[in-house]
């Protein structure tokens, strides 16, 4: 599924515990036709009875939740077909990151403008990662071991050069076609190595590795 | 961020790494203490308990002796906050130091029935093994109470609590399970020493002793613990309060006042709401400083000075960190100059600054969307980037590159070998 053959907007569902906060996105959204917001909630439990309720394509998520936490939603929901996509205000490493590690497939902040909120959840909707500069500087801390994240384990999968390289290019505030020309590769290159970054992140242990495979039937 | 931005400690003292505990966090406290590899510090207790139980004594006795590391962790108060009122996710257990934990275990038991087979004391040995290790987890589940009890959110204390922390069939298992080692132990000496019947009498009577003491003592340690508490929780309540107030004070409201003067002027108002929420992002969510002892504290400071300066909004991004030196100065100021160049001639409102310090060197990326420029046309009278950054850099043995597009923007590489500094990999 991509943007183009894509006939319905994108539903989304608003997570967020300041309900003003949650209109400002909701303006900012209605002005695009791209995506219809569905639903709102202002923490863990209504989150995830909303997102059962809709079964929305992407939920913008705050990482500080009454409740649990962003991360508390993604384990309570079942909707299988949502992705999500954190929205934080926090800047703390280890919250960012294990929102991530919980499921998330991206973070920006809330500092983010509106067409490029729009944007994020059109890529998150297509299933490809979202990094903002910051995430990506937490995520090589993270691969480098020099921030102590309590989510993180020790037997993370290292990143390969050129997923480093892409990091690094995402971090210095590259955008991901700029990225592609920077390091002559296609735009889709570029969107499978972030998706490989944001699963080598959330599938830290082998043991984890191993029964993400087995579930997928590729052992 | 790092390791290397602990404050130095004026007296250096041991205590148990209550994180990542497996019994007490003895082990885990005493290698950090001496700089050892926590499994040599394991097997060092093992091979002691071999020598006639030494080890399992020494480690009881640095259990009551040493205190625990963090009683009152702290993080910055918007992190604090959001973990009190359960806005974050807790903290996750690591099992990855179980593994060698359950292999010592076996090994141990391995080792004490070898001194057994040798020297041959039969039930007495297993009686007071079965003993030690039912008080041992007797003691841990009151020492993880004593923990858990400074995270009720609510402030209130109630007696269950107290005694098993955050409940849960851990702790539930734990206390039968010490609580059935001490009987075990008092019944393998009764049947020892006569019939199967006084043993029976013997785990009677010590069940009917343990449950007395719990009527007669439980009370009072409830009073005691909770009156404690709440006496704690209150001191530490109002010396937060009145963090809170004075920061809001010198920052929010100092800010605000700022704001309705200048309400007629746009770009001030925003310069001051920039600082303002940097300022308080940092206070409250990272807890990262600015001052320059590091080089990211350095980068912080150069990029903050910048966006009050210019109006721009920097994008600072660092990845590891280093402690300072003249050398990297020379790096710092010329990530301000080009910060200060970007803000002065792009003429857009967002630069991007990527620095990345590693074992060998440092590198800072500055980037803008600006106008750009051809670094080959500029006049030679112009000594900002030639002077302020290209010399500099190359004094310390850096180098620089520009490379700009008219029409796309501008970027700077700043890359400085370094030597000495520390390793990346430790």
């Amino acid at each position: 599924m991509t943007s183009d053959d894509r006939s319905a907007p994108i539903t989304v569902v608003l997570v967020d515990d300041h309900a003003m906060f949650r209109s400002g996105v909701r303006g900012e959204l209605a002005g695009s036709d791209l995506v219809e917001v569905v639903g709102e909630a202002g923490d863990v439990d209504a989150a995830a009875r909303v997102v059962d309720e809709h079964r929305p394509d992407v939920v913008l998520l705050d990482v500080h939740l009454p409740g649990g936490g962003g991360v508390g939603v993604m384990k309570r929901a079942t909707s299988a077909d949502t992705r999500y996509l954190a929205l934080s205000v926090s800047d703390a490493a280890e919250d960012v990151i294990g929102t991530i590690r919980g499921g998330a497939r991206g973070y920006v902040t809330k500092t983010i403008t509106g067409p490029e909120l729009v944007d994020a959840i059109r890529r998150v909707a297509d299933g490809d990662a979202v990094f903002s500069p910051r995430l990506a500087g937490f995520v090589l801390d993270a691969f480098a071991g020099s921030i102590e994240v309590a989510a993180v384990d020790e037997d993370l999968d290292r990143l390969t050069e050129r997923e480093r390289e892409v990091m690094r290019l995402i971090a210095r505030g590259y955008a991901y076609k700029e990225v592609a020309r920077e390091l002559f590769i296609s735009i889709k290159t570029v969107e499978t190595h972030m998706s490989s970054v944001l699963r080598k992140l959330q599938l830290s242990s082998r043991h984890e590795l191993t029964r993400w495979a087995s579930d997928r039937h590729l052992l | 961020m790092t390791a290397t931005a602990t404050a130095p400690d004026s007296a250096r003292r041991a205590t148990r790494d209550s994180r990542h505990p497996i019994l007490g966090g003895v082990a885990g406290g005493l290698a950090r203490h001496t700089g050892m590899p926590v499994l040599w510090v394991r097997v060092g207790f093992l091979v002691a308990t071999t020598l006639g139980g030494l080890g399992v004594f020494l480690y009881a006795a640095f259990w009551l002796v040493l205190p625990s590391d963090n009683a009152f962790e702290t993080a910055a108060p918007g992190i604090e906050g959001a973990s009190r009122e359960g806005r974050r996710p807790g903290r996750l257990r690591r099992l990855g130091d179980v593994g060698p934990a359950v292999v010592l275990a076996v090994l141990g038991v391995g080792a004490l029935l070898l001194v057994n087979a040798v020297v041959g004391q039969g039930v007495l040995l297993w009686a007071a093994l079965l003993g030690v290790g039912g008080i041992a987890l007797l003691w841990r589940q009151a020492d993880e109470a004593q923990r858990e009890r400074w995270l009720d959110s609510t402030g209130r204390v109630d007696p269950v609590r107290v005694v098993l922390g955050d409940g849960g069939w851990a702790s539930y298992a734990r206390i039968g399970a010490g609580l059935l080692l001490v009987v075990g132990a008092l019944a393998l000496v009764a049947l020892r020493e006569g019939s199967l019947e006084l043993a029976g009498d013997v785990v009677g009577l010590a069940l009917l002793a343990v449950i007395g003491i719990g009527i007669v003592v439980g009370p009072w340690i409830y009073r005691l613990a909770a009156e404690l508490t709440a006496e704690r929780a209150e001191r530490v309540r109002t010396q937060d309060r009145a963090d809170v107030a004075a920061h809001l004070h010198d920052s929010v409201l100092q800010t605000l006042a700022l704001i309705q003067k200048n309400a007629h002027d746009g770009p001030t108002v925003a310069r001051l709401a920039r600082a303002q929420e940097r300022d308080l992002r940092a206070w409250l969510y990272v807890g990262e400083s600015t001052d320059e002892s590091t080089v990211a504290g350095a980068l912080r400071r150069v990029a903050a000075a910048v966006e009050d300066a210019h109006g721009v909004a920097v994008e600072l991004v660092v990845v590891g960190d280093r402690p300072w030196d003249e050398t990297v100065g020379a790096v710092v100021r010329a990530t301000g100059e080009a910060l200060t160049n970007a803000a002065k001639h792009a003429g857009v409102d967002r630069v991007d600054v990527y620095a990345e310090v590693s074992g060998a060197s440092v590198d800072v990326f500055v980037r803008d969307r600006g106008a750009g420029f051809d670094p080959d046309a500029v006049p030679a009278d112009r000594y900002g980037l030639r002077h302020s950054v290209h010399e500099r850099m190359a004094r310390h043995g850096g180098s620089v590159e520009v490379r700009s597009t008219p029409g796309e923007g501008t970027e700077v590489r700043l890359h400085l070998p370094t030597t000495g500094g520390p390793d990346d990999d430790q």
